[in-house]
Formats: structure tokens, sequence, C-alpha cells
């Protein structure tokens, strides 16, 4: 875990995959974008930051759409 | 302002608008059909005896004072039961009149105390009105068959009753049934021997009675009198002001005598409450005296420190330097501050400027972060504004209300009267609720539908609610078309016809009948005026904003919109909840709903506070105690908000308190917060400072100072005095500067001013040039979004699941007579009601575990455990249990998880997997809170 973390990465993953379960039902580009400008409108820099890290890191354990979203912040 | 006494017109307004001519001891006089003779001589000031009429209730005709001539009639009717005809002719004072008056009024005076003590302070009418009537003895005397040694029942701790002063007029009945809707009191035996009852001859603590004031308010003598007014007289001066309870925003009256509040009475001008008051805003007053109250800052430098009294001007300096110190070595955004919903608009606008534009960041949060924000998202995306659609009156004009994950009586009780009174009128009801709330079956009301649905699954219940209407051909098209987005409704009506979102399909998950839903879909869609109603049963899941959206999609496809008896209201918990959110105090969101990252609304207030804002979103709460746990984050200040009570998962809570090195509450009392507080400023209450709250109808409420501040300041000048302390000067002489700058920076406040305020009384927002009265409904022309945008609302179910270890679902609420963290009311005489949470639960569960009534049982979660004693009962169903949270060491947020609304990070407080085992002490972190306590 990066020492600039702000949150515990099982919180993390929680409330990542919990966006995108619920933008799931939308179709797949509009899912992504949703999920993404979410996470713009409603999580500080430092929060995306580690998000964004996460998913750079290559695990697993985020919702594939999340994922997808991450890479378009 | 002197004492304020509103004009009785002796029988309530009529609604019609068809005009009726007709004379009046010769006046020419012309009033709304259905006005009864005795309004329209009042109207004109013509004065007419009564004792049984009061303009609150509909006309009895029992006191037989009011009767009058009409001419071409035989005898003399009563004028509160007579309605006005055109051409009639009526006269209201004659030598006939009088004798028969005369000769009454000295029957009552037989039966009434020679030296009643309330005709002396002014609370009886009898003896003024004898005066009138001029009749100045009694033939009869006192010795005949009488009332007058009856005993008092002083039981209530709010009032007495005392039949010795009691006429029979059956205001007090009537009132509990028309105006509060409990039908608790009645009029027990014949003739001579009739006399008021509290049910069947209970006292009146132990009857039915919820104390909400409506029969003493009703009383035309001392008979129902508080017992305020016994010890200290009237008061002789009114201050209008607002209830600082529940989001219905009530209007009272705070008498004042000799700089003191000595009784609060609802006002009958009051936009919200028209008079009728609850037992907390009626006289749950007294701890805003209570002598727990702080009056002095206090400081110490570390937690385990015993707490120094200090001037303001060292407790604010050393805040200021402490949290200066702080972004320093951490950073900009190492610190933050918590708004609170108890506090005025101007305060909290105050707290989110300071953070903004003094801390420099966006971590402001307000306690809508635990209740109503996915109302705020869900209906702003939806609808396009973060608040209820409707005023209150609107409710009159509903043909079916859906009450949704709400428990008016107990949480709203002043709104639920007006609700109940459009029901026992005939509106039909749906309920969807896991537990029989007051709302399901009360006096003369039931239920057409109760959807007793598992926790957890309202947005299953209501998808398959709108599957109905959609796949039966019940929407409706021409408003949609008309007023919704085209794309949004063409994907939704995909989504939601589908059949996983049937009613048959979701029917095990829900625990509710498909046939259930079916009907109760089929009445709301085929009614003319459907209205809406829901509270934290929908927004405190972990979809809680997806259920929002599912009743905003409901409204939208059946055309509930945009006119008087419809709409989408939620019922909003704390008095200023909706003001604090209106105000920006989020870390996305500027005053009036605009994100901070929109250059426009920046703009305006950069260039009214002289700064450069930030333009990323900071920190949630939740966020906050997150970054706090990990090392981060460093500093709060609170005002008026207990985190480490209300907030869930109190003992991580605890760890991110615990973890900053400064924290700040500016509270009325040293709460469970306190703690982990390094510097205590004392708090003002609502009546010891001016300002505006902002109750659920998007009504704007003056409060007015009626007292002096214990601790020295109002809030707002203490926030003030923090932000100069740190080097940022904002300066106002009175809150109504503050209203100003708000009217200058937000548009949907444009038209808002105190003087306006005082003109026209409470106003809903928007008020601007479009709306210079402000808007009582919304959306009437059009969706304010513009088109209106239906979103998929696909059911996820809560990861917080029963498991063999964890069988049943805790789910929590509030009761009547406590107020959130009990902050207040456990610092009055409303404990009498309700001294310790308790814990609900279903007999049948409660034998499985060889639990009985009044039992201490564990209640344990994967989070914590605490405990409580049972109350076996079948308002809950089988698998679920309830709490309350209103006293600290019950420790219900000990158990409840750190699982939250996927959109806002509201707290899933209605669904927490857990078990209930028999026990003989308490819970380990009882013990540990208990000797923190002493």
């Amino acid at each position: 875990m990066s020492s600039r973390a702000v949150m515990s990465e099982d919180r993390m993953l929680h409330k990542a995959n919990q966006i995108a379960l619920n933008f799931a039902p939308y179709p797949q580009a509009q899912a992504v974008e949703k999920i993404a400008d979410h996470l713009r409108k409603f999580w500080t820099p430092p929060m995306r930051e580690q998000l964004t890290a996460y998913v750079n890191s290559g695990r697993e354990g985020l919702h594939a759409l999340a994922v997808e979203a991450v890479k378009n912040l | 302002m002197t004492l304020l006494k509103e004009k009785d017109y002796g029988t309530p307004l009529s609604a019609s608008q068809k005009q009726v001519a007709l004379e009046i001891d010769g006046r020419k006089v012309s009033v709304p059909e259905g006005t009864s003779v005795m309004r329209a001589a009042f109207e004109v000031g013509i004065d007419i005896p009564k004792l049984c009429a009061t303009d609150s209730l509909k006309p009895f005709g029992s006191c037989r004072l009011c009767v009058v001539e009409v001419e071409g009639r035989n005898g003399t009717p009563g004028s509160c039961h007579t309605e006005v005809a055109a051409g009639m002719k009526v006269t209201t004072h004659s030598e006939r009149l009088a004798r028969l008056r005369s000769n009454l009024m000295e029957l009552y005076l037989s039966d009434h105390p020679a030296d009643c003590p309330a005709c002396a302070m002014g609370e009886c009418e009898i003896k003024e009105l004898a005066k009138k009537i001029g009749v100045k003895a009694n033939r009869y005397g006192l010795e005949g068959k009488n009332h007058l040694h009856a005993a008092k029942d002083e039981s209530n701790p709010y009032f007495t009753f005392d039949p010795a002063q009691c006429i029979v007029c059956s205001r007090c009945v009537r009132a509990c049934e028309e105006v509060q809707g409990t039908f608790a009191l009645t009029v027990e035996g014949r003739g001579f021997d009739s006399v008021i009852a509290a049910s069947q001859n209970d006292s009146f603590l132990k009857s039915e009675c919820v104390s909400c004031g409506a029969c003493v308010q009703a009383c035309p003598t001392g008979a129902l009198l508080e017992k305020s007014t016994i010890e200290h007289g009237a008061g002789d001066q009114t201050v209008l002001t607002t209830c600082a309870y529940c989001g219905v925003g009530c209007s009272f009256k705070a008498e004042v005598k000799a700089k003191q509040v000595v009784r609060m009475v609802p006002f009958k001008d009051g936009k919200a409450n028209a008079g009728h008051s609850c037992v907390k805003g009626r006289f749950a007053w007294g701890y805003a005296t209570h002598p727990d109250r702080v009056r002095s800052p206090m400081l110490r430098k570390k937690i385990t420190d015993p707490w120094r009294e200090v001037s303001w001007d060292e407790a604010l300096k050393y805040a200021a330097g402490e949290f200066k110190r702080l972004q320093e070595k951490y950073g900009r955004n190492a610190i933050g501050g918590i708004a609170s919903a108890r506090c005025t608009i101007e305060e909290t606008f105050l707290v989110q400027k300071m953070v903004r534009a003094c801390f420099g960041n966006n971590n402001i949060d307000n306690c809508a972060r635990v209740c109503h924000s996915p109302t705020g998202y869900g209906l702003k995306a939806t609808l396009g504004t973060s608040a209820g659609t409707q005023d209150f009156a609107s409710v009159d004009h509903a043909d079916v209300i859906m009450v949704v994950g709400s428990n008016p009586p107990e949480a709203h009780p002043v709104f639920a009267s007006r609700m109940k009174r459009r029901l026992r009128a005939g509106a039909k009801l749906i309920v969807i609720d896991p537990r029989k709330t007051g709302m399901v079956r009360s006096p003369h009301i039931e239920a057409d539908y109760h959807l007793a649905l598992k926790p957890g699954t309202n947005v299953a219940v209501l998808d398959a609610m709108a599957h109905v209407i959609v796949t039966e051909g019940l929407a409706d098209e021409d408003f949609i078309k008309n007023r919704c987005d085209a794309d949004g409704y063409a994907l939704w009506r995909e989504f939601i016809s589908d059949k996983r979102n049937s009613p048959e399909a979701l029917e095990e998950r829900s625990g509710v009948p498909a046939e259930d839903i079916r009907g109760a879909a089929r009445l709301y869609a085929a009614a003319g005026n459907v209205a809406i109603y829901y509270g934290l049963g929908v927004s405190e899941h972990s979809q809680g904003s997806v259920g929002v959206m599912c009743l905003a999609n409901l409204a939208m496809a059946t055309g509930n919109l945009g006119r008087e008896g419809v709409g989408v209201s939620p019922l909003r918990g704390q008095n200023n909840v909706q003001g604090s959110c209106d105000m920006g105090c989020f870390p996305h969101e500027l005053p009036g709903y605009r994100h901070v990252s929109d250059d426009a609304a920046r703009a305006v207030f950069e260039k009214e506070w002289g700064v450069t804002l930030d333009k990323e979103p900071g920190l949630r709460i939740p966020n906050m105690i997150d970054t706090a746990v990990m090392g981060q984050f460093k500093g709060l200040y609170i005002q008026g908000e207990d985190l480490a009570q209300s907030d869930p998962d109190i003992q991580y809570e605890a760890a991110g308190l615990k973890a900053m090195e400064f924290v700040v509450v500016h509270d009325l009392f040293m709460n469970e917060t306190v703690k982990y507080a390094h510097v205590f400023l004392p708090g003002a209450s609502f009546l010891e400072k001016d300002g505006c709250f902002i109750n659920a109808e998007r009504r704007i409420n003056r409060i007015r100072k009626a007292v002096e501040p214990l601790g020295g300041k109002a809030d707002w000048e203490g926030t003030m005095g923090l932000a100069k302390a740190m080097g940022y000067d904002m300066h106002y002489n009175h809150p109504s500067e503050i209203l100003d700058e708000i009217a200058r920076t937000t548009p949907s406040f444009a038209g808002v001013s105190y003087e306006k305020l005082d003109e026209l009384g409470g106003i809903q927002w928007p008020c601007n040039a479009a709306a210079p009265a402000g808007t009582p409904v919304m959306h009437v022309d059009h969706i304010v979004r513009n088109p209106g945008m239906f979103t998929l609302t696909e059911y996820v179910p809560t990861e917080e699941k029963t498991t063999p270890k964890f069988p049943l679902l805790l789910t929590t609420g509030r009761i009547l007579s406590q107020y959130n963290v009990g902050t207040q009311t456990r610092r009055t005489e409303n404990t009498i009601w309700h001294h310790e949470d308790v814990l609900e639960i279903h007999p049948h569960d409660a034998e499985q575990r060889g639990i009985r009534e009044g039992d201490l049982v564990s209640l344990q979660s994967r989070k914590g455990d605490t405990h409580l004693h049972a109350v076996l009962s079948e308002r809950v169903q089988p698998g679920v249990v309830y709490t309350t949270f209103h006293f600290a060491e019950s420790g219900a947020n000990v158990v409840t998880t750190e699982y939250s609304d996927w959109a806002t990070e509201c707290p899933e407080y209605k669904v927490t997997a857990v078990e209930v085992k028999l026990t003989h002490k308490l819970s380990n972190w009882q013990e540990e809170r208990s000797k923190d306590h002493g």
C-alpha cells in the first residue's frame, strides 16, 4: 500500500465496486463514462490516485467497468 | 413584540371560491360559500360570544352562547354551525339574545371556581366573557351539584387537567381527533356527570395521549394548562420563531417573561404547522437552560488532560494556531470542518465559507451525509433539484399517499397529523416499510397496502412496481413525452420491463407477495394525484440513492409531478438539514448545489470572498475518518454534530477522531465527540440567536433571538472569530448581512431577505425574479432538469447478509418523544416516556432464544456488540429486530457497519446482520464507556 494511501484497500475496493455495480445496467460505454464521472465529481484527487495506482499495479479485485473507468480519469 | 394573541374566527376558513353576500347587524358582508355566520361576523369585526368554537375545529354547537337571530327563521340558531346564505339578515345582539346568553353564562359560573387562577392570569375565558355578556354574579351560587372538588390530573410532565375548571365543551376531544388524529380523549358519562376522560379513564400519562398540546391549545379555560404557565404565568412578550427539532419546521410563539422563555405556543399562521405542534416543539425546550449547558470555552492540550475554562479570545487564538500548524506541517488538505444541520443557514454558510476561503480546501460536510445525502444525489440526477417537490399543504389534494421508509407519527408528527386528516377524508394509503409503523394502522386509518418488505429490498419492490406500471400499460406516456428525456425513457423502459424486475421474480428477495406489489402499483398508477413521502428508510441503505431515483422514476412514469397533491417529498430529519445542504456544506458543491468544478460558480464566490477556490471535491465525513485513520487528516472543526454517537461503526469513528491531532467541538453540551476534542466552544440554542432554518418543504423560516446566548456568542460569531484568528476576516454585524451575501451569490435565494421574510413569513426557494414570493410546488411547467431523466435502478443486494452466526437483520429508527442522539430531549421531561433504547424483537424470534419481555439481551454484529432490554413486538416481522439510537450508552452504532450508499456514502443504518442472545451484564463497550463517564 502506498504511503499516501487515504483509505484501506478493502474499503477502496468495496466503494469502487459498488459504484460499478450500480452503473452496470447501462450500455458499457455509458457505464464506464458514468463511473469515471462519478469518481471525478465525488472522490478527492488522492482517493482517485490511490485507485489509479491499484489499477496500474495490475492487481485483481476491481470490477471490470471500474478498471476501464479509471483508465479514463 | 408585546404578547401576540391571534384572532380566533370561531370556525375554519372555507376554501370555496364562490362568494355569498349577506347582512349582519345591518352591515353588508361578503364571504366564501360554506362560511359560518360566526366567522362572517368576526371577519367584519362583529364579536359573538363563544366557548366551544375555535377556528381550528369544525363547529360543534354545544355551548349555545353564539346564538343569533336570522330574519325569516324560527328560533335562535347557533352562529357557529349556521352557514351563510345569500340575502340572509342576521342579528347578533338583541335583548332576547342577551337574556339567553346571560342565563347560560350563569350556569357556567355556577360550576366554575370563584377564585379561578387561570381567569386571574388571563388563561381562562369564562370570567372575561361573563363580563362582556354583562353577568356579574350567578343566581344559583356554587352550592349545587358541581365539579369544583374533582381531583386534578397532574400525571403529564408538561400540563395539568383540572376538571374543576372544565366546561366540557369538547374542544380538547375534538382537537385530539381533528387536529392531532390520536382520538385519545372522550367525554365520559352523560348530562351533568359528563367529564373529559383520557383513553379508558386513564391518567393522561398512561393514556394514548401523545402530548402534542393540541388539547391545551384548544381549551378555553384553565382546565388544560401548561405547568410552566402555572409556575411562571404567561409571558409578556412574544418572539416569533421556528422549532429546532425535526424538518417540519413548525412556527412558534416563544413567550418571554423577565428575560426567560416561559412557554412555546404553536403559531396559527405558521405555514408549516398551521397552529399545531408535537411534544418536542411544544414542551421539550427546557434543555436550553439545562445545567449541563456549557457556558464558557474550554481548552486542553491533550485529550487526556483535564478541561480548563478559558476566554473566547484564548480559545479561538489557540484553535487558529493549531489549525495553521497542522496545515504547515501536513498540508492544506489535512484539516476540515463539519457544519451543523441544527444551526441556521447563515451559520452553515459561514462554516463552509471558512473551510473554503480560510482553510483553502473543500473538506466540508454536514449531517446530511448520514441521512438524506442520497436525496440530494437522487433527485438531482432525475429531476434536477436536490430537494422535495411540494409544500406540506399539497397533501390535502392527494388521492393516494405512498409512505416509504418513513414513520411520520414518530419522526414528523405535525405533518403526520395533516396527512392523517387527508386519509380520514378518504385518500388511499400505501405503506412500504419492514415494520408495522404508526402509519399502517391508527384510529380510522388503515393502509390499503402495507408492503412489509425485508430490510434492504426497497429497490427491488420499487422496481417491481415500476415494472407493473410499464408492462401493464399504465404509464402516462403524454407526460413522459412532453417532460422527460426520450432516450433515457426508452432505455429505462426496456430495463424495467425485463422479467428480472417483475414482482414475481423479486418476491422471494423482498418477502412481499407479488400480487400485493401489483395491486399497489395499479393503485398508484390509476389515481388522479399520488404523493410520495419518504424518509431515512429509503436513504440509509447501500442503494439509498437508487431508492430515491426509483421514487422519482415512478413519479415521472405516472405524471405525478408539477401540481398540488403529487410529487416526491423527502421528510427530512433535522430542522435545517435542507438548509445546510442548500448552503453548500458538501465537499463537492458550492451553495445552490453547484459543483466545485463549475468555473462560473466558483468565480462568483472568488470575487465575493477575495480568494481562489479549490476546484476538486474535498473529503466527506467517512473519508475524513478513513484519511485520519491512515494518518493524513489531522484537524477538524465540528459544529453541532456528535460524530461519536450518531455515525455508524463508532469504534472505527472513534479511532479516526483519536488519530487527529486537533479537534474543536462547538456545541451546546459535552457530547460523546468531546472525548476527542481539544477545544470546546459553547454553542447557542435556537432561542439565543437570529437566523433562518429551511425545512423539508424548502421553506426558509426565521428564527429570532428571545434571550441572550448563554455561552456569550451566537454560533455565527464563534465561526467568524475563528476565521479571523486564522487571518481571514469575514465580518458581519448581524446574520441578515450573511443572508444578503447568500442572496447575492446563490440564484435560488436571490430574492430572499429578512425584510421579505418578515413580510411574507416562510418562503420556499427558489425565490428570485421569476418567483418573487417563492415556489410552493416545483416542476410546474417543466421538470427542472429539463428534460427529466429516468435512471436505471438495478437492484444490487446489500453485501450485509444474514449468516448462521448473525441470522437476524437489525434496523434502526426514532421514537416520538426523543430526538436523534438525544442531546436535547434526554435533558427534558420527555425521558418519562422513553428513558432507554430497547430492542424490539418478534415473539417468535424471542421464544426461539428463550427471551422474555424486559430481559437484557446482547445485540451482536460483526462490528461489535451492545446490550439492551428486549421488548417483544409484532411491529417487527420475524427475522427483523429494531432499536433506536437516542441514548449514547445504548451503543446502537457500535453494531452498525461501515457499508454505505455507493453514491453518497450515507451509512447503511437500516440493515445490519445480528444475533440476539440472553445476557446478564453490559457489553465490554458499555462497561468501558461507563468507566469513562464515572
